[in-house]
């Protein structure tokens, strides 16, 4: 059994079945309201959700129970007093320490929970960075939208801001320092290449948890790998039909593997040639190709979101499943060998978290 | 002492009470003092900036107020989502 939790325009709907069997609905929550990232924390079963009221701003929520009573979580805010306020919360990731949870949203903050995601802290360290002042929001905002905790050392975490780049610690998130190396910024002049404040729009990071000093970045054109934890880049989006993108997904057992739905291009964020397609690199992305056996394969213009694809699973056993905000969910049982439809008709679909 | 109306999910954040007795010369005053009787509705209504929302309206005895706008006792003072902040 695997349980899909998405994140839609209009709540979150929690679906449960069987990898190539169909799924069904068995749950929703915050009716009418925008989710914009909900997650099942393995290690307590308890779920987080992250909702975005436009009348009364960004909260996270916690429950034992989806179909029961959501808690509000504390501590989810800007420092008071400041010049800014907290616009959303884009991700939640649990982290390496016993209960430690950790969110990202906009203006570039990230924020760290201890108990489950009950109480929420802002991370001094990131705040605090001298450099703040010139970070520049993306088409987004200014969203921490990747968190790359390292397998079994709670001390290391890469995190990506749009656009204010990669950002790396070594000690739990007290120091920080960037980790843009070999970035290419396509829309900015050459000269602006030196000026590491000028926008680095990293769209999506994921981290292999089988070899950690591992990442695959899809950038706002470019998808790149880095072999040394996130401080240097090389661009491996050769073979794609266009390395414009949001969502990227990794094998857990497969350090060579992951995965991209490319859309067409900035001006154009649809799926190119009305093909709906998941491109697969087995070999670190030295070469792509195309995987979407029962895809939509004509007259589909689909935009997948960057928090819309995610996996469950490993090596041969890897189940993957994004959703697209035409409403439509797919997952593969097979690592994308073959695919299906799991869910059509819903609201826009933000995000997707898969577990088992 | 203002009477200050909520709706919505930020009544049943107050206690559920359809009006609260509220002592304050200004708006922001009454709305920081129902975050210090019902903190739950801290972060609802003001944003860490000490602003209202963007798409939350005041109205204060019918007239659209801001945070400075000044309050008096027994005026009716109500906090209601505004219609700019839905969308399809």
């Amino acid at each position: 059994m695997t349980e899909l939790l998405l994140g839609t325009k209009k709540g979150l709907f929690v679906l449960e079945g069987e990898p190539g069997h169909g799924f069904e609905i068995t749950a929703r929550a915050f009716a009418g309201e925008p989710v914009d990232y909900a997650m099942r924390d393995r290690r307590s079963g308890r779920l987080l959700a992250t909702m975005t009221s436009p009348f009364y701003g960004p909260k996270i929520f916690h429950t034992d129970d989806p179909s029961g009573e959501w808690q509000q979580a504390e501590g989810v805010a800007l420092p008071e007093g400041g010049d800014q306020a907290l616009e959303r919360i884009w991700v939640m990731v649990a982290g390496e320490a016993d209960g430690v949870v950790y969110a990202g949203g906009d203006p570039g903050v990230l924020f760290e929970s201890s108990d489950g995601g009950q109480g929420w802290s802002i991370n001094e360290g990131l705040w605090s960075q001298p450099s703040r002042p010139d970070w520049q929001p993306g088409g987004g905002g200014l969203c921490l939208h990747s968190i790359a905790p390292w397998p079994g050392d709670p001390t290391r975490l890469a995190v990506a801001i749009s656009a204010a780049g990669m950002w790396l610690t070594e000690d739990g998130g007290r120091s920080w320092r960037r980790g843009n190396q070999g970035l290419n910024p396509r829309y900015l002049p050459e000269e602006a290449l030196q000026d590491e404040s000028a926008g680095r729009c990293v769209h999506h990071v994921e981290r292999s948890p089988s070899q950690p000093e591992r990442l695959f970045m899809q950038f706002h054109g470019g998808v790149y790998r880095s072999d040394d934890a996130g401080q240097s880049w090389v661009d491996v989006g050769a073979g794609l039909p266009s390395d414009f993108g949001f969502p990227l997904m990794v094998d857990p057992a497969e350090p060579d593997s992951a995965y991209v739905i490319p859309l067409v291009a900035d001006m154009d964020r649809v799926t190119p040639e009305g093909r709906v397609r998941v491109y697969a690199t087995r070999d670190g992305g030295a070469s792509w190709a195309p995987t979407g056996d029962g895809l939509p394969s004509q007259d589909a213009y689909l935009t997948v979101l960057r928090q819309a694809f995610d996996r469950v699973g490993q090596g041969p056993e890897l189940e993957l499943y994004f959703g697209a905000t035409s409403g439509e969910v797919f997952g593969s049982p097979d690592g994308g060998e073959s695919w299906s439809t799991v869910a059509s008709r819903l609201p826009p679909v933000f995000s997707v978290t898969a577990s088992p | 002492m203002a009477l200050v109306s909520l709706r919505g999910p930020l009544r049943k954040l107050a206690g559920g009470t359809p009006q609260l007795e509220l002592e304050g010369l200004t708006v922001i005053e009454l709305l920081r003092g129902l975050e210090a009787r019902h903190p739950e509705i801290t972060g609802w209504i003001l944003d860490e900036r000490g602003r209202v929302r963007r798409h939350i309206n005041v109205y204060v005895n019918g007239e659209r107020g801001v945070e400075e706008t000044p309050v008096g006792g027994g005026d009716r003072v109500e906090v209601l989502p505004a219609i700019t902040g839905g969308s399809a």
